[in-house]
């Protein structure tokens, strides 16, 4: 079983007062934790992949954590979140799959339950790809005000035989949000939807 | 004046191997960046005054949160570094007004010392233009493990009248250091440069 062999870790939080309106009372967080580790698939088809998904599970565990905890450390302060991943070039866009699961399990334990499904996006790419991670809020993924994307990268990363993985949470709507549509105050909470 | 903040973004990075090669223990460096309104975009002012006393705020605010995000006290700090990007409306010389005359003091309060200059560089241009923040051994500048650099960008700043403003702070040199030069052990201390 392949170990996950980490290169390097990063934290990027936001803290946004305003975008030329009005200063909200109080400022919305995004954060993102990246985290570098060799591709052990990387330079040759593997059929059999899903086993790294079990040892990816701590790696998961451990950025939701470390990311929460870069938030200020409530889990009930986190609305949005959101995760994604990039290849380096010797890999396939399915290596980049496998974070699916370990990534979603991870921020739905650490925040206890969370039931809209974890907007993602992955590419191929060499070191200093930017990803627009999708972000949508935890409970219901209609909620208009919550949808939002954060642009994270990491300029040496990922080498070719590298995998960047990518976890996102925030704290709020968008920080000028009025664009209607449903309200977060109004979600039902039974289907992860709406 | 004080600055008027869109938003403030905090970078952290962690190296734990570097060519295969456990780093121990991991490097850790630490940016904070300041997203202001420029109170003089679009027009030429002659007096930057109010620019170099937003400058003694910053100093004290950025070097406080990236501190912070190293969980480190200041004194343990050690190298640090600061750049600025004015937006398309500014003039170099408002960088120039934030950095150089007072943003240092407060910086050099919060780490305890700091003999050494603090290497900076600054560049106009427009949203998601990339800032590389020098950095350097924060009390004795020919500390070679020390020369560095850290990468940050913001994807949405600086916007036209705005000025991005950014510290670095790091507890630790490049990781694998071994070109040799002068090496902490052998710091006077005296003139801020050996």
């Amino acid at each position: 079983m392949p170990e996950v062999v980490l290169r390097k870790r990063a934290l990027i939080i936001e803290e946004i007062f305003h975008e030329g309106g009005p200063p909200a009372a109080v400022p919305l967080r995004r954060g993102a934790a990246m985290a570098l580790i060799h591709n052990p698939f990387a330079g040759r088809y593997v059929e059999e992949i899903q086993h790294f998904m079990k040892d990816l599970e701590p790696l998961g565990l451990a950025m939701a954590r470390h990311l929460l905890a870069a938030l200020g450390g409530d889990a009930k302060a986190i609305q949005g979140y959101g995760k994604g991943a990039i290849i380096g070039a010797a890999g396939e866009l399915e290596h980049g799959a496998l974070w699916h699961a370990p990534g979603g399990y991870a921020m739905r334990e650490v925040l206890g339950g969370a039931k809209a499904i974890v907007p993602s996006t992955k590419k191929v790419g060499g070191p200093g790809t930017r990803l627009d991670v999708p972000v949508t809020h935890i409970d219901a993924s209609y909620v208009r005000s919550h949808f939002d994307a954060m642009e994270v990268g990491i300029a040496d990363g990922p080498k070719a035989d590298e995998l960047l993985f990518v976890l996102v949470m925030t704290t709020g709507a968008r920080i000028h949000n009025r664009a209607g549509g449903l309200n977060a105050a109004d979600i039902k909470g039974e289907d992860g939807l709406r | 004046m004080s600055a008027r903040i869109r938003k403030i973004v905090t970078f952290v990075d962690e190296v734990f191997l570097e060519m295969g090669r456990p780093v121990e223990p991991p490097t850790r460096r630490a940016a904070a960046v300041a997203v202001i309104e420029n109170p003089f975009a679009g027009r030429y002012v002659e007096d930057l005054t109010p620019l170099m006393q937003i400058g003694e705020e910053l100093g004290r605010l950025l070097t406080e949160r990236a501190v912070a995000a190293l969980g480190i006290p200041g004194d343990q700090a050690q190298s640090y570094g600061k750049a600025a990007a004015v937006g398309e409306d500014g003039e170099l010389e408002h960088a120039a007004a934030i950095l150089h005359p007072k943003l240092g003091v407060p910086v050099r309060q919060v780490l305890g010392k700091g003999a050494a200059l603090i290497p900076s560089s600054k560049k106009r241009g427009g949203p998601g233009v990339v800032l590389d923040i020098p950095l350097g051994h924060k009390d004795a500048a020919f500390v070679r493990s020390h020369f560095d650099g850290m990468e940050v960008r913001i994807t949405d700043a600086p916007r036209a009248g705005e000025i991005m403003v950014a510290i670095a702070v790091t507890d630790s040199g490049r990781p694998l250091p071994r070109v040799g030069g002068l090496t902490r052990d052998q710091i006077k201390g005296e003139d801020g440069l050996r």
